[in-house]
């Protein structure tokens, strides 16, 4: 890549950082600059959110047809997955899987609620009383 | 405590920990490409039992760690590298680190790095900053990814150190242990020891899921891609790959672009011919993978959406790994002449 080739597109990391990348200048030496992003990557990562989105919405769908406890809706907000809200909570991974079951979420004791509204940084009343018509948990 | 520290900004965080660190403790030559290409940094492999993010796991560079590692080491500097059970201890040796007035780099997860913008925190734990002082609760950070020093509280710290999930930093200290001069005869045999192991790594790794195998590998599946995931899927799969080439880390084509700069600061040790246009060839391979993030990009973005486009995509990758290939091939000749 030719130095004047390093796009400068506007990204998320506007405002916060740029980043260095590595070019070559008019003798053909290797240089730094700083760029503000590259629009195709800028894309990739808009992918990555709008997946993330759908998961939710989905998330979202499941807990209110009460086919999933809240913590499904949770652990999606938080992007986990089973393997790090397991990492995070210490409970076994069979153990999330059941406790993402209605049922078995409604009779989970306080100090295991606890754990899990640790590990997503919220209150347990919000893990109970999560309102999913209202925005922003 | 806040003790002289030259901030660096680097394209990687390892790398620019590595290069940071050293300079500090005293290895005036070291720089970010040398840092890179003497830890063999330059790697392809997709693991295919494992998922990232619902994704693809892909990556262009060695294992996290390892850089820092083997530079050091074949530059003889002894380091001390450190895990923790309690976030008490953690904090009490960094403490104690600083007091004595010498830095040290920790290992960190992203997701809850308060400086980051949200569009860039997932879960991975395999982040490097360094702290540099403490002035009251706040730590100073020298993070290579940000233009400036920073600060964390020590409950925004202790966070981080302690993220958990794949990878997981529990809470890793690291650091040269004492000053060294490292001599220019070092740094020429540090270079070859660097240059040969990343021959090894890229043309002989065992598998075809790594090395150049590995990128012909990824090309084969992606124009199966989407027949086997559909559409809405390779979608997400093609973004997956683009991103952990291009993000912030990578300087650029997969780090191509990197280890092509550190095969011209190679040239000025072991002044052979050959080095600079073994750099000519990663440079063109660095624009070729930039060529097919372009390419995926119009198949993420929706305009791309034949069979055909895959197959011009998975094309790319093979003339990619030809091309790495034989660059590697003559790497391999020529390191046989440095002395």
């Amino acid at each position: 890549m030719k130095k004047e080739d390093i796009p400068q597109d506007p990204s998320a990391l506007h405002n916060v950082t740029k980043e260095v990348s590595y070019a070559v200048d008019e003798n053909g030496n290797y240089v730094t600059e700083l760029s503000t992003g590259w629009d195709v990557k800028i894309k990739a990562l808009d992918v990555a959110w709008s997946d993330i989105e759908k998961k939710l919405a989905d998330a979202k769908q499941k807990v209110l047809n009460n086919e999933a406890s809240p913590l499904l809706y949770f652990m999606e907000l938080k992007l986990m997955d089973i393997q790090i809200l397991s990492a995070y909570t210490r409970f076994w991974k069979w153990q999330v899987k059941r406790h993402l079951k209605p049922r078995v979420f409604e009779k989970l004791s306080a100090k295991k609620l606890q754990r899990y509204a640790t590990a997503f940084d919220v209150t347990v009343e919000a893990l109970k009383n999560v309102n999913l018509n209202e925005t922003g948990v | 405590m806040k003790p002289e520290y030259k901030h660096l900004q680097a394209a990687h965080c390892e790398n620019g920990v590595t290069t940071s660190l050293l300079q500090h403790y005293g290895v005036h030559q070291i720089t970010e490409p040398l840092a890179f290409g003497i830890g063999s940094g330059l790697f392809f492999i997709y693991i295919p039992f494992m998922k990232v993010n619902d994704g693809p796991a892909i990556s262009f560079r060695t294992m996290p760690g390892m850089i820092f590692k083997r530079t050091c080491r074949s530059l003889a500097i002894p380091i001390l590298r450190k895990k923790f059970s309690s976030k008490e201890n953690a904090r009490q040796a960094l403490d104690n680190r600083l007091e004595s007035g010498h830095p040290a780099a920790c290992q960190v997860g992203v997701f809850y790095l308060p400086y980051f913008p949200k569009e860039y925190r997932f879960h991975f734990n395999a982040h490097n900053l360094i702290v540099v002082g403490k002035e009251a609760d706040n730590y100073l950070i020298s993070d290579p990814i940000m233009e400036t020093i920073t600060t964390m509280t020590s409950y925004e710290l202790d966070r981080v150190r302690f993220a958990r999930g794949p990878l997981a930093p529990r809470g890793q200290l690291y650091f040269p242990k004492e000053e060294r001069v490292v001599t220019n005869e070092q740094m020429k045999q540090a270079i070859i020891t660097g240059i040969k192991r990343n021959v090894r790594h890229m043309l002989y790794a065992p598998g075809n899921i790594a090395g150049i195998s590995g990128i012909r590998y990824t090309a084969k599946k992606i124009k199966k891609w989407r027949d086997t995931l559909g559409l809405e899927r390779s979608r997400s799969y093609l973004a997956q790959l683009v991103r952990m080439q291009e993000e912030i880390g990578t300087g650029g084509g997969g780090f191509r672009f990197i280890y092509a700069a550190f095969l011209q600061q190679a040239y000025t040790y072991h002044p052979v011919d050959e080095l600079m246009d073994i750099s000519n060839q990663f440079t063109k391979a660095g624009d070729l993978w930039r060529d097919a993030a372009i390419q995926a990009s119009g198949i993420y973005k929706g305009r791309l959406t034949e069979q055909q486009d895959y197959n011009v995509m998975g094309d790319y990758l093979l003339d990619i790994a030809e091309l790495e290939k034989k660059a590697f091939k003559q790497l391999a000749e020529t390191v046989k002449k440095l002395r």
